[in-house]
């Protein structure tokens, strides 16, 4: 895929899902234990959300993280922002922060 | 991998009056927890810290570094944490 058609790929995924995870793995099957934990926060909450598996193309890894400006993965975004990696998903889910920030976003779709 | 002092000089170095604590997770200096407090996070959203915290190393992860977990806290968020762990 060009590099333009992925970036497109990605303002979609972020756009069209509240919650947009990229992860190492799938939910299901996560090959990193920091992809798993932010899985876990968001089955814990029992949101939706979608993810997508860097680890199928090298290509779009590298472009993600070139667009995010983020080195890591798993990268969370809500509502179109990227609100970090799994450090601060944890850390904001213990604060009750992300927990409000998940509410905003389901109120707004409705 | 990775020297856990390098790594604290490195942030020593950003953050002038930094608290800086490296610790090498798993022993094969490419896993690191680091913590740093400083006055220079006052007023950032997290993520915002986070990239301040990184920047510094943006050739090093994903190369050297495999993972570089991140704990940000101001002087005063610091200070209660702190107490907190006393009680």
């Amino acid at each position: 895929m060009a590099k333009e058609e992925v970036i497109e790929q990605i303002e979609n995924d972020v756009q069209n899902n509240s919650i947009m995870v990229y992860m190492k793995g799938t939910p299901d099957f996560p090959m990193c234990g920091f992809s798993n934990r932010v899985v876990q926060v968001f089955r814990q909450l029992g949101v939706p959300f979608e993810a997508k598996n860097v680890l199928e193309d090298p290509d779009f890894r590298f472009i993600l993280q070139e667009y995010s400006n983020w080195p890591t993965i798993p990268q969370v975004f809500i509502n179109g922002e990227l609100i970090g990696g799994s450090d601060i998903t944890m850390e904001m889910y213990q604060s009750g922060e992300l927990q409000d920030l998940v509410k905003e976003s389901t109120t707004n779709q409705e | 991998m990775k020297e856990p002092h390098e790594i604290e000089k490195k942030l020593k170095e950003t953050f002038s009056d930094a608290h800086v604590e490296v610790e090498d997770l798993t022993g094969t200096k490419d896993h690191f927890q680091v913590t740093v407090v400083s006055k220079a996070f006052e007023g950032k959203k997290l993520i915002e810290q986070h990239r301040m915290v990184y920047e510094p190393f943006e050739e090093e992860i994903g190369g050297p570094i495999h993972a570089f977990s991140i704990k940000t806290y101001t002087p005063e968020k610091w200070e209660k944490k702190e107490s907190n762990t006393l009680l």
